[in-house]
């Protein structure tokens, strides 16, 4: 049983990083044109409209709040003052709103995706597959707030913390923390780990894309300017340069 | 001021005969392929009508093109940036497909290979969506061709904006004309403004309005952003695609397809020069009926010396300064302003413009009694009302309309009298303000209309900026990712299926 847990927790992290981070740049850079969000909203609206913003408002939240939940130190939550049981509240009543919202609208773009003939007929294996893990996971994430109530003392959630923590600062012994914790939790991460993974094989990439840089870009519009480009040898230059070729 | 030079085009709509020659070469090139069938870079609307896709001129809708606040800023009609982004999850404003039309084919193979039947085997439809059978045809691309369907649907055209429609539904004082539409390459899209990832943008140096299919990650906004609603979202690749004004073939100085085939020989492709500097300026005036005139603004005259100098600064090449000289489109917009943009409420600056169409007159009887001076009848006695031509092309003025119609007919009056008369009618021009010589051009440009005269197009100078030594037995133009087909088969990153052929929809 030890060896299955130090293949979870220790082998499993460190696998699925190295996958998503190489996956990510060879994709990127072999076949951008792959990339993308994969919208399927102009083959049919209904079900996308209340389904898509559930989905994602709920899975950005406990995303982000996963994120911050494990990877605070322990010490910042001491230095803070901030009980465990406390912070422990914080993310059953978060999380449970968050996980409702998402398995709502996750259940809704499974039942479309499935249902609906123009979707079903022009989802990839792993569109449906993606779609599934995720709802899967919502699921056993929503799963696991029973068993968390037993136990409000926030114990067990600082053995996670822990052990991401270790993970990311490459403790090796990082996986001996979380052995003992119940199945539950431990499908939990596995599944996690497995949307890692296939991460760079998916639509999820979009994730990446998220256009931020929108807001500050300067201006509505884009020019490109022929004149800008580089003549691929110098040789060329002093053609560029006697059209007075400004560069922009 | 900052020069710059676009390749515009100009049809006129008096002589479309509604063929749709331009649409189909145009799909046969660009968008026969999966995911865009639907799509067409290019199609022809019979007016009155709703038009493709259903109901697009209608921006209470759609929330296409761009909005002027009360500050006098231009934010995108469907929202400004944080708006577009919050919208990124479900898009309000986007068409289903179904507002464009189910794509389908029909089983042709079941005509050859049907056994022996009672009844003559039938070609029935099916989806190229889903693959299934379709009942019925809903939709099409051109459902209301030369007056289909009920007056009740068709006159909802927003053209009809403050006309008494009523009557033109009885058949004595009906009327149609026919709206080719391809994508404006505007000076001020909206399409490029509503693109979260930057991948859409407009080219200096000749003016189309591109897509970045290595970019475009399918944020799907510029669909709505679009007031003409003519960017098509592939819904097999996931990426946007538009009217690429036929780039390949410009940059070697040829017409587009459209252009080229066009059996009526009713388009023109020229160069114009404008200045870059005044563009915000000219898409925000208050007024929606100055925008046709602040428009004609930021067009630089290509005869004017400080104008040339500007455009030699700029890095314009010279013969590209010479076809602007004779640029058939400064003429037509320009100079006799004959031309008009589509929909410049829309504050776009579209730069595909469109002559208006003559009519019969209204009524025989009618006619009669007009007092017709100079052989020329009263252009509101046409068919067409004059309002609906403004609507469509001038936000609603009509007198730069019938300023345009008015020369259309003393050109014909004009050249009446002096082939059939033999006598030079100088009454006729000057009550329009033209010369014999300027009426004489027109009709070579219009009636006439050579190759050479419509199509006056320069070379792209990629000599200036690429080796083209490097380009030798290279892939030529592509379909995204270097030198790949677009069909490379099985791939790791959920390439997937990238093209079904027809027949793989019949078997499966």
């Amino acid at each position: 049983m030890h060896d299955f847990d130090f293949f979870l927790f220790g082998v499993m992290p460190y696998s699925v990083l190295v996958v998503f981070v190489i996956g990510s740049i060879a994709r990127y850079e072999r076949d951008p044109f792959t990339w993308k969000t994969a919208s399927s909203q102009i083959l049919r609206r209904k079900q996308l409209m209340w389904g898509s913003i559930l989905f994602h408002v709920g899975i950005l939240t406990l995303f982000f709040g996963h994120l911050i939940g494990l990877f605070t130190p322990v010490a910042v939550l001491d230095a803070l003052g901030i009980p465990y049981g406390a912070k422990q509240w914080l993310a059953v009543l978060l999380g449970g709103v968050a996980g409702i919202a998402a398995f709502v609208g996750c259940t809704m773009l499974l039942h479309r995706r499935l249902a609906d003939p123009r979707i079903r007929n022009n989802s990839t294996w792993g569109d449906i597959f993606v779609l599934g893990i995720l709802w899967l996971q919502v699921v056993v994430g929503m799963g696991t707030i029973t068993l968390t109530l037993g136990h409000m003392d926030g114990s067990e959630m600082v053995k996670f913390m822990t052990w991401s923590q270790s993970v990311m600062l490459l403790k090796i012994n990082a996986w001996e923390q979380v052995i003992g914790v119940h199945f539950l939790y431990k499908v939990h991460i596995f599944l996690g780990m497995v949307i890692v993974a296939i991460f760079p094989f998916t639509r999820l990439v979009h994730m990446l894309s998220v256009p931020v840089r929108y807001l500050w870009r300067p201006g509505y519009q884009i020019v490109r300017s022929r004149w800008g480009a580089k003549p691929v040898r110098t040789g060329l230059l002093p053609i560029a340069a006697a059209g007075g070729r400004r560069a922009e | 001021m900052k020069v710059r030079a676009q390749i515009a085009m100009v049809l006129n709509l008096d002589k479309c005969i509604g063929c749709h020659t331009c649409s189909v070469t145009c799909k046969q090139v660009w968008t026969s392929r999966e995911g865009v069938e639907y799509a067409w870079f290019n199609n022809v609307e019979t007016k009155p009508g709703i038009g493709y896709p259903k109901d697009w001129e209608n921006q209470k809708r759609w929330n296409g093109g761009w909005t002027r606040t009360a500050r006098g800023h231009l934010v995108p009609k469907q929202g400004a940036k944080w708006r577009i982004l919050a919208n990124i999850f479900a898009n309000p404003d986007l068409p289903e497909i179904d507002d464009f039309y189910e794509p389908f084919d029909f089983d042709y193979d079941h005509l050859k290979s049907a056994p022996e039947m009672e009844a003559f085997p039938t070609a029935r439809p099916r989806s190229k969506i889903t693959g299934e059978r379709m009942e019925k045809i809903e939709w099409g691309p051109n459902w209301e061709e030369i007056l289909g369907g009920e007056f009740a649907k068709r006159s909802q055209d927003q053209n009809f904006a403050g006309i008494e429609k009523q009557i033109y539904g009885e058949y004595e004082n009906t009327f149609m004309m026919y709206l080719p539409r391809l994508c404006e390459h505007c000076l001020n899209p909206a399409c490029v403004a509503s693109c979260p990832s930057g991948a859409i943008y407009k080219r200096e140096e000749d003016g189309v309005v591109l897509i970045d299919q290595e970019k475009c990650r399918g944020w799907r906004m510029c669909v709505s952003g679009c007031p003409y609603k003519k960017i098509y979202y592939n819904w097999s690749t996931g990426k946007s695609e538009k009217c690429t004004l036929c780039y390949p073939r410009l940059e070697s100085g040829q017409p587009t397809v459209c252009s080229e085939t066009c059996v009526g020989r009713i388009r023109y492709l020229g160069v114009m020069l404008y200045d870059a500097d005044r563009i915000a300026e000219a898409a925000s005036v208050a007024g929606e009926k100055d925008l046709y005139d602040a428009q004609l603004g930021i067009f630089l005259d290509p005869s004017d010396p400080a104008v040339i100098a500007a455009a030699r600064a700029e890095g314009v090449p010279e013969d590209w300064l010479e076809a602007a000289r004779s640029s058939p489109i400064w003429k037509m917009a320009m100079e006799w302003k004959i031309a008009f943009p589509l929909h410049p409420e829309y504050r776009t600056l579209p730069m595909v413009w469109y002559v208006p169409p003559l009519s019969p007159i209204q009524n025989a009887a009618e006619a009669g009694r007009i007092a017709a001076r100079d052989d020329m009848p009263d252009v509101r006695s046409l068919r067409i009302p004059v309002r609906y031509l403004a609507n469509m092309l001038t936000a609603g003025d009509e007198a730069p309309v019938v300023a345009a119609l008015e020369r259309m007919l003393a050109m014909r009056a004009y050249m009446r009298s002096k082939t059939v008369d033999g006598v030079v009618n100088l009454g006729v021009a000057k009550r329009v303000g033209m010369t014999p010589h300027q009426i004489d051009e027109m009709y070579q440009l219009m009636a006439i209309a050579n190759y050479e005269d419509r199509f006056v197009i320069p070379t792209t100078h990629r000599e200036l900026v690429e080796d083209a030594y490097d380009l030798r037995g290279g892939c030529g133009f592509t379909d995204g990712n270097r030198c790949s087909t677009g069909t490379s088969g099985f791939t790791l990153f959920s390439g997937g299926k990238k093209f079904r052929s027809p027949q793989e929809f019949i078997r499966s």
